[in-house]
């Protein structure tokens, strides 16, 4: 698992207080891991954060689960 | 009842009347006060009045007309406090009165600037902590007039009113984590800007008052010391007009 999946998957756990094994990367903020959306709003911003990237309002309303998360961080962290 | 030891309160416009007695009574309630306003000297000599040993007293100036000022006060607050903050009293204001017909673009701007824009900044940065911690209160002082209205005054009840529609949406967004946010809304507060009316002027405007007298400083910090309690925990979105019977929206 690369560092920024990692890193992010702490982050879920730590806000959410899930248990680890449940960040999955298929696993929906809402769905899976029973975020409202007020934790999703806080989750992006916890990643903006912690990734000193920003994540447009746009492209949050897209990040729904943990994968999404991983591949918008990546993807930005690349470019 | 309505004990605040432990907590951390940021208070500002505590160098005025209605201010200064909010962070009286909440620091006599046991809370940790962070006094904020534009005049240091000011703050200092209330700090000392409050606390003369210094406990539980911290001043932390800031000019809420700069944007980055406001944004970067509840920061300050808890680097002062050592703690993060647990109460939030938006009390500092302005006004720039005139009828509106000669009202200039700068008088609307800096009341809406000073006694909205800066009351949300604070908000936005105090919440993100509350939020995660789930807990935190929220008064902002607004006025009759946000509910009423006053001639000569568009700005200054624009923006009152604005503080009342804010903390609603507020409320509801942060409510879920046991965050309420609130308003009182004063009446007439015998201040020295009223102790100058002329006596005509005045039996009139107590005519206006059933309970028939102005109110005090320490009625509204009452009504505030009440909403930051735990015991009001299940209130919020609401505006408490403390304002002797003069308006009963």
């Amino acid at each position: 698992m690369s560092e920024i999946a990692d890193k992010v998957k702490k982050i879920v756990v730590e806000h959410l207080g899930v248990e680890e094994s449940k960040v999955t990367p298929e696993a929906s903020f809402i769905d899976d891991l029973g975020a409202d959306s007020l934790d999703t709003v806080e989750l992006v911003m916890a990643f903006e954060e912690a990734f000193s990237v920003e994540i447009p309002e746009d492209a949050a309303e897209k990040i729904a689960t943990v994968k999404d998360a991983i591949d918008y961080i990546e993807k930005q962290k690349a470019a | 009842m309505f004990r605040l030891d432990g907590k951390i309160a940021l208070v500002t416009g505590a160098s005025g009347g209605i201010g200064a007695a909010i962070a009286r009574t909440l620091h006599g309630q046991g809370a940790t006060v962070v006094l904020s306003g534009t005049r240091q000297a000011v703050l200092d000599g209330l700090a000392a009045q409050i606390a003369p040993d210094g406990a539980r007293v911290h001043v932390c100036p800031a000019d809420l007309s700069d944007p980055a000022a406001a944004d970067a006060l509840v920061a300050a607050a808890e680097a002062a406090a050592g703690a993060p903050l647990d109460i939030l009293v938006n009390n500092a204001g302005l006004t720039r009165d005139g009828l509106a017909i000669r009202m200039k673009d700068d008088d609307w701007n800096r009341v809406m600037e000073v006694d909205l824009a800066a009351p949300f900044r604070l908000c936005r940065a105090a919440l993100k902590g509350m939020l995660r911690r789930r807990s935190g209160r929220i008064v902002s002082i607004a006025s009759i007039v946000g509910i009423t209205g006053n001639a000569g005054q568009a700005n200054y009840s624009a923006a009152k009113a604005g503080m009342i529609g804010m903390s609603k949406s507020l409320a509801q967004e942060a409510g879920s984590r046991g965050v309420t946010v609130n308003v009182v809304a004063p009446g007439f507060i015998q201040t020295a800007m009223t102790d100058v009316l002329a006596e005509a002027q005045r039996e009139k405007l107590l005519g206006g008052i059933p309970l028939g007298r102005m109110g005090q400083p320490d009625d509204i910090a009452a009504a505030v010391t009440y909403l930051v309690s735990d015991e009001a925990g299940w209130i919020t979105g609401t505006t408490l007009n403390v304002n002797g019977g003069m308006a009963m929206p």
